[in-house]
């Protein structure tokens, strides 16, 4: 089943990329679609049925050089199960779409065939993508890396006529390289010190790194922390984290579908997946979480504070994605992987919803999309009105303050601020505070971006809004679809994804970590105690008190628990068992359960804030955000311009790069090789041939003199060197 | 004795015999209207024997007192000479024919330079050497001025004689430098007056003497110089005939003085040796680029391929002269396609030789041109044609007798060399319009051309096994 | 100094001498007259060694008949050798350099000069044992009988070259007239000529 899951966008891709001339562009589309809706369909399958245990699915031998032995296999475990359902939910739901969306686009001349392109491109991407997801090893997963970068290269560019989109690919394509180059080097370090790249192997190799120092780059690193940091360049590139996130806004020159799978749902999320699936050695990386949690934090902040002011619908929703990656670091970062998976789940539904929405304004306005020309369009498409409504509920957060009943946003993002702040370290405080503004910020740019497109008066060309029309049902079926998961994906997987501890580990198949001390003597004598009253009981924090709690709650389960002790204390001498793996002191889960109601509240009260700006600002008195553009000119200018991260690139590296690069064309490949060649092949290899021209003068004299010459030098060398011995 | 001596010369007695009946029959009977008869009988002879000699001998014996040696290396060499030169005959009577240069003495001539090559890869001894020396000179000299109403053949011829004389003299000194320190002119008694890395200065000097005379008859650099003239002012079969046969013998002579009689003074040979090569190797690539002439720039050809050939020499290991014989068996292949070429450009009915007259040849002729361009490609040495494999198995040779240097420059020099080749292929292709030559008709020259070129084609596969040959000639003559 | 070892210095100093000559005299013909010369005296050495034979033949052949064939070509040809000279002057400066390098390695040659220890053992087993046997005798041993395979290899030498002098140089040209010695002799006196009285005073 997983391997038909795997294989099933391939071929639909291949049969659809290169076979549309025989069974038509309608059949292309339609089987590269139904296909994924297949995948879809089993994934889900896949996802409920699944208890937890992980599996390897042996597919093929594929890399085998020494001792590096590269398997094509699936790992299937939680993390596994959960992208599985995000990527091919959101990919079908986006084939769908496309049918409206890419219909008769005007980027295309009159019977030109780029549909079937379009499709295989997607179908292809979602291949990489789960290539990626399901990778056994480091190998297998770089490639499906690299297999995404393609594909994303290939659909930001697909409107190859326009310059700014072959620009933005070629953009995306290098800064991602770099990311990958820290990746790539991560790879190598630990198949160094590790001598295997299967995952396996590298999990168990977790506390051997943490002991082990590397000499790199001049000085010693411990070696966990830089590999680590080295996998989180490249998880950064991906992702768009701060100083690596320019590709993102100038992706969105890609169709409006890609966006939505891509650069919002999937691929970029591959980051963050990245980091969970290394939770095993993540763990043992302190310095690196740190850097990690640092990193999302500001991105979250930073381009919360940059989607404030743009006026490009897509790059709002872009700067938006940005900032949402940088809440899933967080998590990450500080620990606690279910957290991030969770928001990367509902993130993907709301996200995906909204940059539809976004895409049926986009359709029904006939491919404008500055906001400043939108509104007012409340009446004319409803639907997709109601749509983007839910999703910016679910993304700013909506929901009953302590409870566990919301949107999906509201449960995830507060999840995961208080995991910021429950990780009680410096870092953690600042990401508390900087996710907490920028959840306030996020809710001004949503409600702004609604207020804008749907309030007010009709702004912009009155021929385009008279035109305006809701969109065709295949558009408007994947809109429903989504936002049935924006409002209910939270609310559901709760428990699963942040729920008390039991659910959690039982969830990602992995044994309390306390296992190993508890089979000391706690295994069979301890007592059903439910996590939900050692939570009450450990109310004050107490770190002692905490971990015995744990220690019993450890092997609670019956049954099944014993089975998981079992498996787990055969399994810890090699590799941690589960999806994620989380060290026994680190606690921040329970911490953040058990944070202060204020810390639990402030969020919404942020949110309520941010929305409350926002309708003074754009319904109550829409002159009030120009004057405030006015009145502080250099702040606004500061982020419209994207805090200036692209200037200062272009100085940077790209006039830098462009000046030695001439350097080494002009002078180096020019003037050296160039030169140095044309010197030997036109002025000296002529210059001997003349020479010899000449020495055969014909004169016989001179022959013999030759050959006299020749005998001189040869008992000249001999009586030198031969003569000698 | 006398009976067991006379069988192991037996094949040069008989073509001996023969040249001399043949020379007899023509006189009394119709002299030159008997050459075209002559000329096929005497290459059937040759081809006869080369057979015999292939599947004859085995083992190694001498006769006359040491003076002449049979064993697998000679008759590795024998036999190339007698196919090559039994195909340049064959090649050459259309040619001859037009020119008026049939002459009955012409095929004879050849026999007897034919039985001095088979005496020169035998010789045992100094005096056979030389002997087996002048007769292959003499013949090749009148040869080289047959067209003697022509200022450049009897120029060619001249020059050839007073040269190779000069030659013949810096040998003889050789040879006498060595006679005075071992005492004898055997090759046998030679090298067991010679201690390893104890060489006194007067042997040296007689090797380097000898060595330098032998070097004149391959050809090597800095004893080139008669090459270019001669080539081009011989008649072109003549010129074909020079690049074969008498490469392979003066070579197959060469390794076996140095082994035979200087075999425990390696490591001083192998010094000149590797001069001659680089000097060869770089002279031939160079000048060869200044030539318009295709007869002139086949000179300087052959002079670089015998620099890669004295490479696998100079390495002083079975492997080198496995390599040289596997060499020189691919270098004679290649040099009687593209003369079967050469021989076939003609122009009004008269001999053309410049390359400028190829311009736009394939539109002409594309089978022959891409039967030309194989041949090019393959003295070039451009993977995957044999050419190629030739020139690997030298390097591979020096490079593990530890010459990385000599390997180097054979690379670099290869790569300048090129050019003259592909320049060819690039006039038959890319040139500009002009006069065509005329449609070639003999069918001789067409099967050789092709032939030849379907060898450098299909050879790659295993090299029609001539490696196992040449394994075991290197094998006996190192030992 | 006993007389046969100032007789070996006299001839060898004039071998050395003529040998000279025949090189630098400007007259060709001084040069062939100046290698008869070093003929003879190698002849002389040859006496000296006890090889009269050897000295003979080459009194007899080199000087009686080649060295004379040299001077007959050398005086029919017309060439001018004082202009080759005159080109190759301009070389002579480097030429002599070249000459001093290569003889002072030669000097240095014969001042280290060594022969093998088996060299006297080698080059007396090839000859017969001198006593009791004629010099000629030993000599037609030694050439048809040890040294047949050379011999009749040095005949097919001269065979090519007499092959290639008659291929280079014999011209069969029309209408010339030619001897024809078997017509001339099968010619009947009775039918080739008439004989007629003449009567003294009267014409014919």
């Amino acid at each position: 089943m997983e391997t038909i899951i795997l294989f099933a966008p391939l071929v639909g891709a291949i049969i659809g990329g290169f076979g549309w001339r025989i069974i038509g562009e309608k059949g292309a589309m339609i089987l590269t679609t139904g296909l994924l809706f297949l995948a879809a369909f089993l994934s889900w399958i896949v996802f409920l049925g699944f208890d937890g245990e992980t599996q390897q699915i042996h597919i093929m031998r594929w890399i085998e050089s020494g001792t590096l032995s590269t398997d094509w296999a699936i790992r299937l475990d939680r993390l596994t199960a959960t992208m599985l359902i995000v990527v091919t939910t959101v990919s079908s739901l986006v084939h769908l779409y496309s049918f409206g969306y890419m219909d008769n686009d005007p980027q295309w001349k009159e019977g030109e065939s780029y549909k079937p392109r379009f499709f295989a491109y997607l179908s292809f991407f979602t291949f990489a993508m789960l290539m990626l997801v399901t990778a056994d090893n480091l190998v297998q997963m770089f490639f499906g890396w690299e297999g995404v970068g393609v594909a994303s290269y290939l659909l930001i560019g697909f409107y190859y006529r326009k310059p700014s989109a072959n620009a933005a690919a070629i953009k995306a394509f290098v800064v991602n390289r770099v990311g990958d180059f820290g990746f790539a080097l991560g790879i190598f370090g630990l198949f160094f010190l590790v001598d295997s790249i299967r995952l396996e192997d590298v999990f168990a190799a977790g506390p051997m790194l943490a002991d082990t120092t590397l000499h790199f780059l001049w000085t010693d690193w411990n070696a966990a922390n830089l590999l680590c940091f080295l996998l989180f360049v490249g998880a950064m590139g991906k992702s768009a984290q701060l100083f690596l996130h320019t590709w993102l806004p100038d992706a969105m020159e890609g169709p409006t579908p890609v966006s939505a799978l891509i650069h919002a749902a999937t691929m970029v999320t591959a980051g963050v997946f990245l980091v969970c699936r290394m939770s095993p050695i993540m763990e043992y990386a302190p310095a690196a979480t740190t850097f990690i949690v640092i990193i999302g934090a500001s991105t979250a902040f930073f381009a919360a504070t940059v989607g404030l002011v743009q006026n490009d619908i897509k790059r709002v929703i872009a700067y938006s994605t940005c900032s949402q990656l940088g809440y899933m670091f967080v998590a990450a970062g500080v620990g606690v992987y279910s957290a991030a998976m969770f928001h990367l789940l509902t993130h993907a539904f709301f996200k995906a919803s909204l940059f539809l929405c976004a895409g049926s304004v986009i359709h029904a306005m006939h491919h404008e999309q500055d906001m400043r020309n939108y509104g007012g369009l409340r009446k004319k498409i409803p639907y997709t009105y109601w749509a983007m409504m839910i999703g910016t509920l679910a993304i700013t957060g909506v929901g009953i303050p302590l409870t566990t009943i919301g949107f999906a946003g509201f449960l995830s993002k507060d999840a995961i601020i208080e995991s910021a702040f429950g990780a009680h370290s410096a870092a953690g405080n600042y990401a508390f505070w900087m996710l907490v503004i920028a959840a306030g910020m996020t809710s001004f740019y949503s409600w702004r971006l609604m207020f804008m497109t749907f309030f007010g008066e009709a702004r912009g060309d009155k021929h385009t809004h008279d035109h305006a029309h809701e969109s065709p049902m295949t558009m408007l079926i994947p809109l429903g679809v989504l936002s049935i998961g924006a409002v209910f994906a939270g609310m559901v997987w709760y428990g699963s994804f942040f729920g008390d501890h039991d659910q959690v580990n039982e969830f990602y198949g992995a044994p309390t970590h306390e296992v190993a001390m508890a089979e000391g003597g706690h295994g069979e004598d301890a007592t059903d105690t439910s996590h939900g009253e050692a939570t009450t009981e450990t109310a004050d924090h107490g770190t002692a008190a905490t971990t015995e709690s744990h220690d019993e709650t450890a092997t609670a389960d019956t049954g099944h628990g014993d089975d998981a002790l079992a498996d787990a204390g055969h399994a810890m001498a090699t590799a941690p068992v589960g999806a994620v793996f989380t060290h026994p002191d680190n606690h921040v889960m329970d911490n953040a359960h058990h944070a202060p109601n204020w810390v639990k509240v402030s969020p919404f009260i942020a949110m309520v804030l941010g929305l409350g700006l926002a309708y003074l600002f754009y319904i109550v008195n829409p002159s009030l955000p120009r004057r405030l553009a006015e009145s502080q000119r250099p702040a606004y200018l500061f982020l419209l311009n994207k805090w200036y991260f692209d200037e200062a690139y272009d100085f940077l590296f790209v006039r830098s790069a462009k000046a030695l690069g001439r350097f080494l064309w002009k002078r180096g490949d020019g003037n050296i090789i160039d030169g140095t060649l044309n010197g030997v092949a036109m002025g000296i290899i002529p210059f001997f041939t003349r020479l010899a021209g000449r020495a055969q003068s014909g004169y016989l004299f001179h022959y013999a003199f030759a050959m006299v010459i020749g005998i001189v030098i040869l008992v000249t060398w001999m009586t030198i060197s031969g003569g000698a011995e | 004795m006398i009976s067991s001596d006379i069988s192991t010369v037996l094949p040069e007695i008989v073509l001996a015999v023969f040249a001399m009946g043949a020379l007899m029959f023509a006189v009394y009977t119709g002299k030159d209207k008997t050459a075209p008869m002559i000329l096929w009988l005497t290459a059937m002879v040759l081809a006869g024997i080369g057979i015999w000699v292939a599947i004859s001998g085995n083992g190694s014996r001498v006769a006359f007192g040491g003076a002449f040696v049979d064993d697998a290396f000679s008759r590795y060499a024998k036999v190339i000479i007698l196919l090559s030169a039994s195909a340049i005959l064959l090649m050459s009577q259309d040619y001859m024919t037009k020119r008026g240069l049939m002459l009955f003495e012409f095929p004879i001539l050849v026999a007897l330079a034919v039985v001095g090559m088979m005496m020169m890869v035998s010789a045992g001894d100094l005096m056979a050497l030389y002997m087996g020396l002048e007769l292959q000179s003499l013949s090749l000299y009148v040869v080289a001025a047959l067209r003697r109403d022509s200022v450049k053949s009897t120029e060619a011829g001249l020059k050839y004689f007073v040269l190779g004389a000069l030659s013949s003299g810096l040998l003889l000194y050789g040879a006498s430098l060595t006679y005075g320190f071992a005492g004898t002119t055997l090759f046998s008694g030679i090298i067991t007056t010679v201690e390893a890395g104890h060489v006194p200065l007067g042997m040296l000097f007689g090797l380097v003497f000898i060595a330098a005379g032998l070097a004149f008859k391959v050809s090597a650099a800095p004893f080139h110089m008669w090459t270019p003239d001669v080539y081009e002012g011989s008649p072109t079969p003549v010129t074909a005939f020079f690049a074969t046969a008498p490469k392979i013998a003066a070579m197959g002579l060469f390794a076996r003085v140095l082994y035979d009689a200087f075999g425990n003074a390696v490591a001083d040979w192998s010094q000149i040796l590797a001069f001659l090569s680089v000097a060869s190797m770089f002279l031939g690539a160079v000048a060869a680029i200044g030539q318009r002439n295709i007869k002139r720039l086949m000179a300087y050809s052959s002079i670089a391929h015998m620099g890669f050939a004295l490479m696998g020499l100079a390495s002083g290991t079975v492997f080198g002269v496995q390599a040289m014989l596997v060499y020189m068996a691919i270098y004679v292949t290649m040099n009687i396609g593209t003369f079967a070429f050469i021989l076939s450009m003609e122009k009004d009915g008269q001999p053309v030789t410049d390359i400028d007259s190829l311009n736009m040849y394939s539109k002409h002729d594309p089978l022959r041109a891409v039967a030309m361009m194989v041949l090019l490609f393959s003295l070039a040495g451009v993977p995957p044609l044999v050419g190629f494999f030739g020139k690997y198995y030298v390097l591979l040779a020096a490079v593990q007798a530890g010459m990385s240097w000599l390997a180097i420059a054979g690379v670099v020099a290869s790569v300048i060399g090129a050019f003259y080749y592909l320049r060819i292929v690039y006039f038959m292709y890319f040139g500009e319009e002009g006069d065509m030559l005329d449609k070639a008709k003999s069918p001789i020259l067409w099967g050789f051309l092709m032939a030849s070129a379907a060898i450098m084609v299909v050879g790659v596969v295993n090299l029609f096994g001539i490696e196992g040959f040449a394994a075991a000639a290197a094998e006996t003559l190192v030992r | 100094m006993t007389l046969t070892a100032f007789a070996f210095y006299v001839f060898a100093i004039t071998v050395v001498t003529s040998g000279l000559f025949v090189v630098v005299s400007k007259n060709p013909v001084h040069s062939v007259l100046w290698l008869i010369l070093s003929f003879l005296s190698s002849a002389g050495l040859f006496v000296l060694l006890g090889a009269e034979f050897v000295a003979m033949l080459l009194v007899i052949v080199y000087v009686g008949a080649v060295a004379v064939l040299f001077l007959f070509v050398v005086m029919m040809l017309d060439v001018d050798f004082a202009e080759l000279k005159a080109e190759m002057a301009k070389y002579v400066p480097l030429a002599l350099l070249i000459g001093v390098v290569l003889l002072m390695q030669l000097g240095m040659v014969l001042g280290t000069w060594t022969s093998s220890e088996a060299a006297m053992d080698l080059r007396g087993a090839v000859a017969p044992a001198i006593e009791g046997t004629h010099n000629t005798a030993a000599l037609g041993r030694l050439i048809y009988d040890d040294y047949i395979y050379l011999f009749q290899a040095a005949g097919l030498i001269l065979l090519v070259a007499m092959i290639g002098a008659i291929v280079l140089t014999l011209r069969h040209r029309p209408n010339i007239k030619r001897q024809n010695v078997m017509a001339q002799m099968h010619r009947d006196p009775a039918k080739a000529m008439e004989l007629k009285d003449m009567k003294p005073g009267q014409g014919l």
